[in-house]
């Protein structure tokens, strides 16, 4: 029993961080000189701008098959790499 | 009749002075405040003796911004509008291309420019607008304005690496604001909500029927267009009732499913263009605005501002291209084959442009000019000049205009026209690159840059964005061992595209 439920956890562990490595990629190759993994501001200091984020929630409906709604584009799910993943498995999950 | 389009303020300043004229979320201007603003503005320019030349306004985009234009044209001048957020290298180029007496700086913007080696005087807005005015002046200067005289120089991206400034001068502009304000209805209680920089003619669109009908336009801050609710509910709060947007900036908000939690409430006038409106897409709005009036336009800056339009009004399949319809009043379009014959109905030739709308072409470039300026083939007993826009198009059973393709590596990429060209020769300066090549994928909108070279990828993303604008960035970079290059030896798009295909 207890063994199963480590397994979960550590398959679930696994995926997170695929999520977020595929999501980081995405990011790197729009703008190869920034930090996507340390950048927390991505919004506020205008590393992205709306040409960019049309481009991420494409790439992250082909790439995940989740579709981001219009009520979770905000600032906040967008200002690093870490909210970002984690707004992609909730939707991933749902 | 009219030669000068501040006649525009001078009528609507007398019949509606304390309306807001344009608005952004800081500021606002009235109508009289703007006339009073602009004709300081020209006063002091006058008084330093400027006159006929441009006056670049390098302000951050504001109502003053639009204000300092026409400020601008009391001085008899023409306005150069430049970006903050251009690279320093861009800018550079483009002052040294001018070499302008004056610069209007707002307090953010006037210390930014020393760096640029710029020996002109520079004028900060809100110290012009204290000049007392010249009434005397501003009546010789316009005594003096023909309506041939340039109004503004924007730069657009240039194949050879070096941005191309063209002019517009009055008349044009009128012709075109009349004919615009004609097709798409606009008048005293149109509230525009623009989206497109001030650098660009697109905003040409607001600008001028804003003057003309004493309308009001608000000035959507950039971040709207990242985040669809807020955008719409931006709309709904100031009753914004028309918009001249590029397609991305629309279907950000319908493919994102924005209309499940709020409606555009006042809308009632959709303007769109420079880029394919996808069928699916453009449905979800009719559906959402089954009231509203949605109109395609075309155009090249050449011609100043739009030269085509197509009121859609039918239902489209998901694969019809919406057509870009048919000229403007006053405006006449050629397809002329490859032999500079007319094409056959149904068949595909290059666009091209007769007309009041032509620019004056392009800041002390003639030999680029005369390039795309030309004489009309068909007509050869007296001179006429037409604009070859290198856009490919044939006619529709309908007798509508449908765009197909371009002549050459020109892209329209988010709205902006681009060319492939300029990226490749900005790349190709940076230490260690060998070769470049650089293809559109139209379909997810991403210019792709390839390039050999023992160059790390982070260094050459930092380097591009030092020299190009935002939106000639690549938005995916590819190293290549070897640069794939057609039997003649030219660069080989074809395998490029085949190497992007299958990655």
């Amino acid at each position: 029993m207890i063994t199963h439920k480590y397994r979960n956890y550590v398959m679930e562990e696994t995926m997170m961080s695929e999520t977020y490595e595929t999501l980081v990629g995405i990011l790197k190759d729009l703008h190869e000189d920034v930090d996507f993994e340390t950048c927390e501001t991505l919004i506020d200091d205008k590393i992205l701008d709306s040409f960019d984020i049309i481009t991420v929630i494409t790439e992250i409906s082909n790439e995940f098959d989740v579709a981001i709604p219009a009520d979770k584009i905000i600032p906040e799910n967008f200002n690093s790499a870490k909210a970002l993943a984690a707004l992609i498995e909730s939707l991933e999950e749902d | 009749m009219q030669t000068n389009v501040l006649e525009y303020l001078e009528q609507t300043v007398q019949r509606v002075p304390d309306k807001t004229a344009f608005a952004d979320d800081h500021t606002s201007l009235t109508f009289s405040e703007l006339s009073k603003n602009a004709r300081a503005i020209g006063s002091a320019l006058a008084e330093d003796g400027l006159y006929g030349e441009p006056v670049v306004v390098f302000m951050e985009k504001s109502p003053a911004a639009i204000n300092a234009f026409f400020g601008v044209l009391y001085g008899g001048c023409y306005y150069v509008p430049l970006d903050v957020e251009m690279p320093a290298f861009r800018i550079e180029m483009i002052l040294e291309q001018l070499k302008p007496r004056a610069v209007i700086c707002d307090a953010t913007t006037k210390p930014l420019l020393s760096q640029f080696g710029c020996t002109a005087k520079s004028y900060l807005f809100d110290e012009m607008i204290e000049t007392a005015e010249d009434a005397e002046a501003l009546s010789r200067i316009r005594a003096k304005q023909l309506d041939i005289d340039p109004i503004y120089i924007v730069f657009t991206s240039g194949s050879t690496g070096v941005p191309k400034g063209i002019l517009a001068c009055h008349r044009s502009v009128i012709d075109y604001i009349e004919n615009l304000s004609e097709t798409l209805g606009f008048g005293e209680d149109t509230v525009f909500g623009n989206q497109t920089p001030l650098y660009f003619d697109a905003c040409l669109k607001e600008l001028y029927p804003t003057l003309k009908f004493g309308a009001t336009t608000y000035l959507i801050p950039k971040q709207c267009f990242s985040f669809p609710i807020t955008l719409v509910e931006y709309l709904n709060t100031h009753k914004i009732n028309t918009i001249c947007w590029v397609v991305s900036a629309l279907t950000m908000i319908s493919a994102t499913g924005t209309f499940k939690t709020v409606r555009p409430e006042t809308l009632h006038t959709i303007a769109f263009g420079s880029e394919v409106f996808p069928v699916k897409q453009f449905r979800m709005w009719r559906e959402v605005l089954p009231d509203a009036k949605f109109t395609n336009l075309y155009g090249p800056t050449e011609a100043t501002g739009m030269s085509c339009y197509y009121h859609v009004e039918r239902e489209f399949g998901e694969t019809e291209a919406i057509p870009i319809g048919k000229p403007f009043r006053n405006t006449g379009i050629l397809l002329l084959d490859e032999e500079n014959h007319e094409a056959k109905f149904g068949e595909p030739g290059e666009i091209c442009i007769r007309g009041t709308c032509l620019t004056m072409g392009y800041f002390g470039q003639p030999d680029k000019t005369a390039e795309v300026f030309t004489e009309n083939p068909l007509q050869t007993r007296f001179p006429e000049l037409i604009y070859r826009t290198g856009d490919i198009a044939h006619y529709n059973a309908d007798g509508d205009l449908v765009f197909v393709s371009r002549k050459d590596y020109q892209i329209k990429h988010m709205g902006h026209r681009i060319e492939l060209g300029e990226i490749e020769i900005n790349c190709g300066l940076y230490d260690g690159v060998e070769a470049v090549g650089c293809i559109y994928d139209k379909a997810k909108s991403k210019i792709v840059l390839f390039y050999t070279g023992d160059v790390e990828k982070p260094a050459l993303a930092a380097y591009l964005k030092q020299r190009l604008p935002r939106y000639m960035q690549p938005n995916l970079i590819r190293k290549l061992d070897e640069m794939p290059h057609t039997p003649n030896g030219k660069l080989d798009r074809k395998a490029l595209k085949e190497i992007y295909d299958h990655a």
